[in-house]
């Protein structure tokens, strides 16, 4: 249930650093379930964002492996996502309202599973809702950019008359990637908001695809979905658009 | 509640973490925005990259509040990816190496100026 609010992180955490140690011990040598009190389905979900970790990782170290070995240019991505505003030449400024409105949304995402601990619906809902349209809004302002490097700058995941051809390739296939993570996260968003909207949530009313169930952790595991989405643009921000 | 794990954290921790994500995303964006070269950039952006990292994955995805069980589930099995990196950069050395060994670079006056 929800805590008071907590001093610092230190204080908020259930346990004292030897006393987790042991209960890491008695958990990995009792004959049961590993991971006691957590929810199958939370658990579930980390062992998937664990598969898409090694998947992105897999895909930035390709990327770093194209760009290391190219004797071809490779464009400034400074330069190349510049867009002139009121005739300033402002870098990465379509970048930098994207990382804004995702950064943002995770802000917005932790707020709904907060207000649904408490069983709070109507603000759990609403920030759900927020939550979806920032990351729509992501996904169109994604399009705007693939459109603006396609149409006007001529490069694709084929060729790129600027540079090293390996740099659209690995634009494409990261970026496209992770909209396409985004999207699907829009749509499970929705689909959340609308359980808890209708009070299913409550009333532990069963799903409609498994049959299970669930209650607020729900929220909560949609929100890990959604951080591992925030958390994989910090890396492509930062390894491919920065460096 | 049988359900939950770990304890929740307060909502003004969640607000904090953002407050303190869009000053770290905002300190990302200006080493690009004024152009830090060099070592010190590639520094600052990991560094930056992996504040970021770390405040999601420990309060926003709230791993501080779970079982250390569940904690080294996570935590340890990206780590194998290091192996990976090391081994990406060494190979693109090599690759490197041995092109521009082996092939003559590419004509550096392609209209690629032009295009910008």
């Amino acid at each position: 249930m929800t805590q008071p609010a907590p001093t610092s992180s230190a204080s908020a955490t259930a346990v004292t650093a030897p006393q987790s140690l042991q209960s890491l011990l008695a958990d990995v040598s009792s004959d049961q379930r590993l991971f006691k009190n957590v929810p199958w389905a939370k658990v579930m979900m980390w062992v998937f964002l664990l598969g898409d970790v090694f998947v992105f990782g897999s895909f930035l170290v390709g990327y770093m492996n194209v760009r290391l070995s190219t004797q071809a240019p490779w464009p400034h991505p400074t330069e190349l996502f510049a867009v002139n505003v009121a005739g300033h030449s402002i870098p990465l400024f379509l970048v930098a309202i994207m990382t804004l409105v995702l950064t943002s949304s995770c802000g917005t995402m932790s707020l709904a599973v907060g207000y649904g601990y408490q069983r709070d619906r109507r603000r759990a809902l609403l920030w759900l809702l927020i939550t979806a349209l920032m990351g729509a809004s992501f996904v169109g302002m994604q399009a705007i950019e693939w459109t603006h490097l396609i149409v006007h700058e001529h490069v694709l995941p084929w060729g790129n008359p600027i540079g090293a051809s390996q740099f659209g390739a690995s634009f494409f296939l990261i970026t496209g990637f992770h909209g396409t993570h985004v999207t699907i996260g829009v749509i499970f968003l929705l689909i959340t908001a609308l359980k808890v909207g209708r009070g299913d949530l409550e009333n532990m009313r069963p799903g409609f695809m498994t049959g299970r169930k669930g209650g607020y952790e729900i929220v909560e595991i949609m929100s890990l979905y959604w951080h591992f989405v925030d958390l994989v643009w910090v890396f492509i921000f930062a390894v491919f658009y920065l460096w | 509640m049988s359900h939950e794990s770990g304890q929740q954290p307060a909502i003004a921790t969640y607000v904090k973490v953002w407050g303190l994500l869009f000053i770290l995303a905002g300190c990302s964006y200006s080493v690009g925005f004024f152009g830090v070269q060099g070592p010190l950039r590639s520094i600052l952006l990991v560094v930056l990259m992996l504040l970021q990292a770390g405040l999601i994955v420990s309060l926003l995805m709230h791993l501080v509040w779970e079982r250390l069980a569940l904690v080294f589930a996570i935590i340890l099995p990206p780590t194998l990816l290091f192996t990976l990196i090391a081994i990406g950069a060494l190979d693109g050395f090599s690759t490197l190496f041995t092109r521009n060994a082996d092939f003559a670079p590419p004509a550096t006056a392609t209209p690629a100026a032009e295009h910008r």
